[in-house]
Order: structure tokens, then sequence, then C-alpha cells
């Protein structure tokens, strides 16, 4: 079928089947390849984008789901103040090893901070308990959604 | 430009841990490939120079016009910070500005970029600081005397007159300076200056080599922009996703793509050995494809067993005497006369390595030669065997290294299974390139698993509490027979990637004897981050806590008494002691557990305070770590290695496993595949301890301790060691 997305502030039309999942239509069809492929099943976070604000598994929403609605991805987080404080506080306190999780993890972090501006250990876990790290910075994430925190409040 | 590739001689390394790889045609069987790795010892100093050999100063460093400094990295990103890390050496003797330095993957080029510690172009092991440290600096060093050159050529002054500092070159009498860019070709026609007339740095001088804050160099990981292989785009490529066979050793013996080519997108189907494999031209398309594909399997000599029979089969074993790995006194005598034995058996699953990027390949064949692009960590081996498999020369495969998303271990595969099953595929679509997918299901039960083992010791000790005799028996899988690496991994029938850790036990037992039954099954093995020490630092420090609660002495001065020849063991127990507070009172219902071992040349040390709640389960609070890694060259990378490595091992050591029912895997995904997440994330205290010794690897010695640290721990609050890992009663 042909569907029209909005994502990151652009409109795009294409042809594809409506079953197929958020994560590979905008990786594959329009090669936004920031967002990863970790699971498949909505168990790892590797493939989280924002559906107007929310944190979702693009790997599990299948992509007439999407129509009609703001989708933003790791490349498109730029004009957002708490996905700036994020991704500075990433770069400060060097969270990333091998990378391949953290575009899911920024974008459940800045969902987080959009919703909670000082959120406690506890609800950390909660938000970011989905999305897994296998070089496990979690000690890192944690510090650096605090000190992302900070800067916003 | 500094860069005169075609005018120098390929490096030819002089070095008395100088290794080799041999290519042998093989009989029949295809290729063999033996790679001789002589044993390592720590380079002594932390500055001597001529360990590296001759140094190809071309090959690592490249000043372009534009001021950048190109430095080519010879072993793969895969988080463990190579990028920065290398660069930093380069850095620091050349005195750059560290953001004018800009670090590349090197292509494969054996002679060049081979690992001085191996022979051969790769990465593991711990070893990318540890064998280039020499190396990078005198490259460094190379490149810096040679912009002082032509910048005295220039300006017609003395070499000794000329000062370096961050990127720029000067001389203070005539007031006259350079930037690296404005002298780069002229440098490049320099003469290469004699290796003997370069002087390192003191370390009291040093600018970047132990500093704090500097930032990690492979960059565009927390903006969507660093490349990985799942991310290569190719026009007219096609991407590829196999129907593996369901158990080890499983044929193919037909199948049927009439359903799977009705998938919108899906092109082709064909038989490769390891599968049939579904082309399309996405992802999706192929995932769908490969699932409506029909295949028929031969199982008639598949692997049928399951795990609990399995390690039924292994306790059994070890209660045999086996082929000795270790021993010194006389420990069965003095075992069978000792009033207090203390026996102990331990079980360990297969474990997958579970990268957060599932194994993946891209491989263009056409009539000239192929090229991959590959998160690569074996270039020597998956060139000659990839060069093999087409009938080319070894030159004619090139090979495009990418960022890996996570490998601890799995990328380095001896048979390098995902990048022959890519090469496989495209051999049979020459001309368009393929990317190869495997699903997580694909990865998870792809094998290539952390073998499972089990170990029982048995330890005598004295009137006084020591242990006068210790006897441990390990039954598992040997990851190097059949390998290129078995040469010289296996001695005597002895895989020392089995028994490291525990053949060579730090404490001092006058009596000791480690024997080993390696076990040949078709289920398929590989190192995992730390490889033998993942058993080995278990059974070891759990067993040494055993005895010292038997001895009726505190856990950590039982250790010290046993390591007075082992400083840095001890150097590192003392430390994360005194910083974890070790004996001092606790919250309610919280307890401590220690454990220090030794892998890859460094020194680690951990104490776990876990939490015990009301409902029986546990969960791990804080842990405190202290690690010996000779100069410290990047302190922040580090720490991160230590909290990834206990961040790796806590999954190990409260949940993940593999096991087999019938000969298949019974996991599938994260679901059922369990590993940690931010809610089991303990709190991390990492300390250095200083050290002038050269600098040893940070990527796996984090791992071992961990475990054991938690076993620990949780005797500590019920008197009971467990010793089958996972471990039980973790709040998940
Ligand atoms: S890929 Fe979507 S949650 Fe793992
Ligand atoms: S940084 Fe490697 S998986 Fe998170």
């Amino acid at each position: 079928m042909s569907v029209t997305l909005q994502i990151n502030g652009v409109q795009h039309q294409l042809e594809v089947s409506e079953d197929t999942p958020l994560l590979w239509v905008l990786r594959d069809h329009i090669e936004l390849t920031g967002t990863k492929f970790g699971c498949g099943i909505a168990m790892c976070g590797a493939c989280t984008i924002h559906l107007d604000g929310q944190p979702v598994r693009s790997c599990s929403m299948p992509v007439a789901a999407a129509v009609g609605r703001q989708i933003t991805t790791i490349e498109g987080l730029a004009s957002n103040a708490a996905a700036r404080a994020v991704q500075d506080a990433w770069d400060e306190l060097q969270v990333p090893q091998c990378g391949y999780c953290q575009s899911g993890q920024i974008m459940s972090a800045t969902a987080l901070l959009s919703e909670n501006s000082s959120p406690d250990d506890a609800a950390i876990d909660a938000a970011m308990s989905g999305n897994i790290c296998r070089c496990a910075t979690y000690p890192r994430i944690r510090s650096a959604i605090k000190s992302a925190s900070e800067k916003l409040s | 430009m500094l860069h005169r590739i075609q005018s120098s001689p390929a490096a030819t390394m002089r070095t008395s841990r100088r290794g080799f790889l041999k290519l042998v045609a093989g009989t029949g069987a295809g290729l063999t490939l033996a790679v001789n790795m002589p044993a390592v010892a720590a380079d002594s100093s932390a500055t001597g120079a001529n360990s590296a050999g001759n140094v190809d100063v071309h090959a690592f460093v490249r000043i372009t016009p534009d001021d950048t400094v190109v430095v080519m990295i010879k072993h793969l990103e895969m988080g463990q910070g190579t990028f920065t890390g290398l660069t930093t050496l380069i850095a620091e003797e050349l005195d750059a500005r560290w953001d004018q330095l800009q670090p590349e993957h090197a292509p494969v080029d054996t002679a060049r970029y081979k690992n001085l510690h191996w022979g051969a172009q790769g990465t593991g092991g711990s070893s990318a600081i540890a064998n280039a440290f020499t190396q990078m600096r005198i490259a460094g060093a190379t490149a810096r005397a040679m912009l002082i050159g032509a910048a005295a050529e220039l300006w017609q002054v003395a070499r000794r007159d000329i000062s370096v500092s961050q990127g720029v070159v000067s001389h203070t009498a005539s007031g006259r300076s350079a930037t690296f860019g404005e002298l780069a070709t002229a440098a490049a026609n320099q003469p290469i200056p004699a290796q003997d007339s370069l002087r390192l740095k003191d370390p009291a001088d040093f600018i970047y080599i132990g500093k704090e804050n500097l930032r990690r160099k492979d960059t565009g990981k927390t903006n969507g922009t660093a490349v990985f292989t799942q991310d290569i785009q190719l026009p007219g490529m096609l991407v590829a996703v196999v129907a593996h066979p369901p158990r080890f050793g499983s044929e193919v013996t037909g199948f049927d793509a009439s359903d799977a080519l009705k998938v919108k997108g899906v092109v082709n189907a064909v038989q490769i050995p390891s599968g049939v494999a579904v082309l399309a031209k996405d992802t999706w398309a192929a995932m769908q494809g490969r699932d409506a594909l029909k295949v028929e399997w031969d199982h008639s000599q598949a692997y049928r067993g399951n795990s609990t029979d399995m390690m039924a089969d292994f306790r059994k074993r070890s209660e045999k005497s086996g082929p000795v790995a270790s021993s010194r006194g006389n420990t069965s005598s003095v075992l069978g006369q000792a009033e207090k034995v203390i026996s102990s058996s331990f079980q360990f699953p297969y474990l997958a390595h579970a990268t957060m990027e599932p194994m993946n390949c891209v491989a263009l064949i056409n009539d000239t030669g192929c090229e991959l692009w590959n998160g690569e960590q074996l270039q020597t081996i998956d060139q000659a065997v990839v060069a093999a498999n087409l009938g080319l020369p070894a030159d004619k495969v090139k090979i495009n290294t990418l960022f890996a998303g996570g490998s601890f271990g799995r990328r380095a595969n001896p048979n390098s299974d995902y990048v022959l099953e890519a090469v496989q595929i495209a051999r049979q679509v020459k001309g368009t390139p393929v990317k190869l997918v495997w699903t997580r299901e694909d990865d998870t039960r792809g094998g290539y698993y952390r073998p499972a083992y089990v170990h029982r010791v048995e330890a005598a000790l004295d009137a006084d509490g020591l242990p006068l005799a210790w006897q441990q028996r390990i039954v598992g899988q040997s990851i190097a027979q059949g390998t290129a690496f078995e040469a010289f991994m296996i001695k005597d029938g002895i895989d020392s990637t089995s028994v490291e850790g525990a053949a060579n036990l730090a404490y001092s037992v006058p009596n000791l004897r480690v024997e080993l039954h390696t076990v040949k099954l078709p289920v398929t093995v590989q190192w995992w981050r730390s490889v033998g020490h993942t058993h080995t630092a278990f059974s070891t420090e759990v067993v040494i806590d055993q005895l010292a609660k038997a001895a009726g002495k505190d856990a950590v001065a039982y250790r010290l008494a046993l390591l007075k020849e082992h400083p840095r063991h001890a150097g590192a127990l003392k430390l994360v002691a005194e910083k974890s507070g070790w004996g001092k009172p606790l919250a309610k219902g919280h307890y401590h557990g220690v454990a220090v071992h030794e892998s890859f040349n460094s020194y680690v040390a951990q104490v776990a305070e876990i939490a015990v709640h009301e409902d029986g389960t546990f969960t791990v609070e804080k842990v405190t770590c202290a690690v010996d890694c000779g100069v410290a060259v990047n302190p922040n990378i580090i720490r991160a290695q230590m909290e990834g490595g206990i961040g790796y091992g806590l999954s190990a050591a409260l949940m993940s496993e593999i096991t087999l029912e019938d000969g298949q895997v019974q996991q599938s995904n994260f679901h059922d595949y369990q590993v940690a997440r931010m809610r089991h994330s303990p709190q991390i205290e990492v300390h250095i301890v200083p050290s002038a010794e050269a600098p040893t690897g940070v990527g796996e010695p984090g791992t071992p301790p961990i475990a054991p640290a938690i076993a620990n721990a949780l005797a500590a609050a019920t008197g009971e060691w467990q010793t089958v890992l996972p471990l039980k009663g973790a709040r998940l």
C-alpha cells in the first residue's frame, strides 16, 4: 500500500506492505539507520523511537499504525531540549562502548526526562529496563540521566 | 603528506615475541591455518623501545595538509576503546592536538598490522594496548622527528632547537612556527630516522597517557551516525536471511521456496552448506521469506542430547582421574591421608555471547575478487579462509572493518562461520552485494557458545587451616581443538583455554594437581569474554572462601596470607578491601563477598555487596573493583571496561543459560536468554592500582571475579555456597 509518514518533521510517501514493522521502513526504505535492530520482539529497546513523543519499540509496530502521527528518530532529536541535554551528558560521561544500543537508550532517556524532569533511581529503573546494553553501560546511563536532569532544571 | 606507502618496505617486526602464521594447503579437508603464538611475557619496562621491532610509521600515521592526523587502528573497535587507546599512544609521542587526530580502521595487511602477540592480524585476548604500546609510541615519535626534520631544513636551523607542542612545530629563537599540516608534504619526504635515534618520553612528561577526560575517539555513537555492518547499504544490495539447521549436525536434503518467492521483495533462495538463504530487496522481506521457506532436514547425524544428561555425564567423568594440566608435590597421597578435606562440584552452562548487534556481514564477489564489510576481528584468518573457499589469492579478499556492536569474542570465530556464510551466498549471485543478517533467534541458537563445564575440587587443610593440597578436575569441550589456534593453545592434549586460571592457581598450596577431561561434542564452542577464566575464577575463588571459613579466618586476610609470592594480586585485594570498607558493619540484610583473579596479565579484585530481601530474593547493590593493569593509559576507559566486564559477568552469574533438549537449543531471544538490565545493575566503583609496569589489557579481566564475589556474599548470608551457575534466588 502507499503510506505517508511524518518522520523528523519531513513527509515521506512510500509503497510498502502495511504489516511491515516501522523499524524496517525507517532503516531499509528511508535509510535512517540510527535506529537499530536488536531482537525484533520488543525485548531489547535498540529500535526505540518516539511516536507523538512517546517511546515505542519500532520493531513491533506495523507501519500502518504510525500513519498520521509524528515519528521522531535519533536523527531528528536535535530540536528537543531534553534530548540535547541527554546527548551532552552521554558525551560528557562517555557512556557508549560499542554504541549499538545507544540510540535506543537516548530515545528512552529523552522520553523519560520529558515526562519527569527529576527521575529517582526507581523511575530510571522503570523507564530504562526495557533497553538492554550488552556492554553494560548502565551505571553511566544512570549518572548521565541524573546529570541531564540537573542541567534541565 | 607524510604518506609514502609505496616506497617503504613492509615492516619487519624483529621481536622476541614474534609469532608467525602458517598457511598449509590441506589434504582434501581444504585449508589448514596455524597461528603460532609464543608465550607472551609482559614488557618489563613501560618505555622499553626495542620490543616493538622496526615500526613502519607510514602504516600508522598520515598527516594531511588540512592538519588532520589520520591514525590507522589495527584493532577492532567493538566497544573496548581501541580507537581512543591506540590514538592516545601516537598522540603522546607526536605531541599532536587531541582534536586533530582522526582514527580509522586499518585495512587487512598482515605484514603491517599484525598483532605483535600473535603474528596474525586480529584483536582479542585483551591484547590491543599490551601489544601495541611501544609500537604506536615509536610510530608517533618517528612522525614527530620527521616533522622536526622538515622544519629544520625549511628554516635552516638546528633540529635540537625545535620544539613540538599541541600540533605546532616551533623555533623559539627565530619566532618561527608551523602546523603539522603546513609541514606534512615536506615531512613525508624526510628520511625515516633510525629507531635508536628516537627517545620516547619519560612517563613524567606524559600529556595524554594516564590523563582523565580525553574524549573517546569512536564518535557518532550518541547521534545515530556511527556505522555498523548492519547499516551498510550498497546499490543493488540484497539482504539474506538463512534457515539454519535446527540441530548441530543436521543437513539440508531439499527445500521448496515457492511460498518464500511469493513474498513481495523476495528474489531468490539458494542452498549453502549451513542451510538455505532467502535473498530479498529488504530485511523484512528476507525474514518473511525465510519463514515461508520449506526445508527438509536430515537429522540422522545430528546431536540429540540434552543438558541434564550432559551434565550428569560430565560429573561422572569428574570423579575419575584425567590428563594432567599442572602438578606439584604429591596431591593424591596428601589428600588420601588428610583429616580435613573439603569437596565441591561446580557446574557451568553454555553461554551465548548475545552481542547487541546480531552477527552479520556484507559480501560482494565478482570475477576479480571479494570485498567484505564486517565488524572484523580476525583479519588474517578470515581473509585466508575466504580466499581458500573462493580459490583466490589472499590479496584479492578486501576487508572493510566497521565498528562492531559488541563481540565479547564472538566475531573472532576461528572457522569464520558467519563470514563464510555470507561469502557462500554471495558467490551464487556474483556482482550483487549481499548483506547477511542473522535474527536474534539465529544468533542465540547459532552455537559457538562458552562451553559448559563441570569442575570438581578437593582441598585438604593443615592443622593451621592452611591449604595443604588442592586437586581440581575440569570437564568440558575444547575451544581450540580443530582450529588454527590449536598449535599454540593445546600442549600435550591440554587446551590451555580450559584450565587457565586454575592450572596456575596463585595461592600457595604445596600440593597442587589440575586435571582436564576434554569432551568431544557437536555443539560448537568459542571464547567468551575472559575465556577459561569465566569458570576457573568461580571455582577457585569459591573454594578459597570455603577454606577460609573452615579455617575460621577472614576471607581477605586468608587470601593475603597465601598470596605472598603474588604482590599484584595482593595489591589489588588490599585496595578493594580498603575502598569497600571490608570488615566494617553493613546495613541490615546486606553482605559482602570478595574475589580476586588475574587474567591476561591484569589483576582484578572485587567486593560485591548484596541485599537479601524479605521474600528471600537477593539483589546486587554495589560492586567495588580494584584493577592493576600496569601503566593506566586511559583511566576512563579502564573504569568503563571494569564496569562493562562486571555487567557482562553479572548476566552469567544471575540469569543467562543455554540449554539443550533433544539436541535443540531451548532459548531463542531475550525473553528466555535473559541478560542484565538497568534494574539489575549495581552501583560500581572502580579503583586503579598505581603502577609503572607495562600496560596490560582491560577488555576481559573485569568479568571473572564478579560471579564468585556474589556467590561468596550469598554464602556470607546463608552459610552455604551455590556451585551451579546461574545462581538461584536473584530478584529478576
Ligand atoms: S529490536 Fe525492537 S525491541 Fe529489540
Ligand atoms: S554500548 Fe554496546 S550494547 Fe550498549
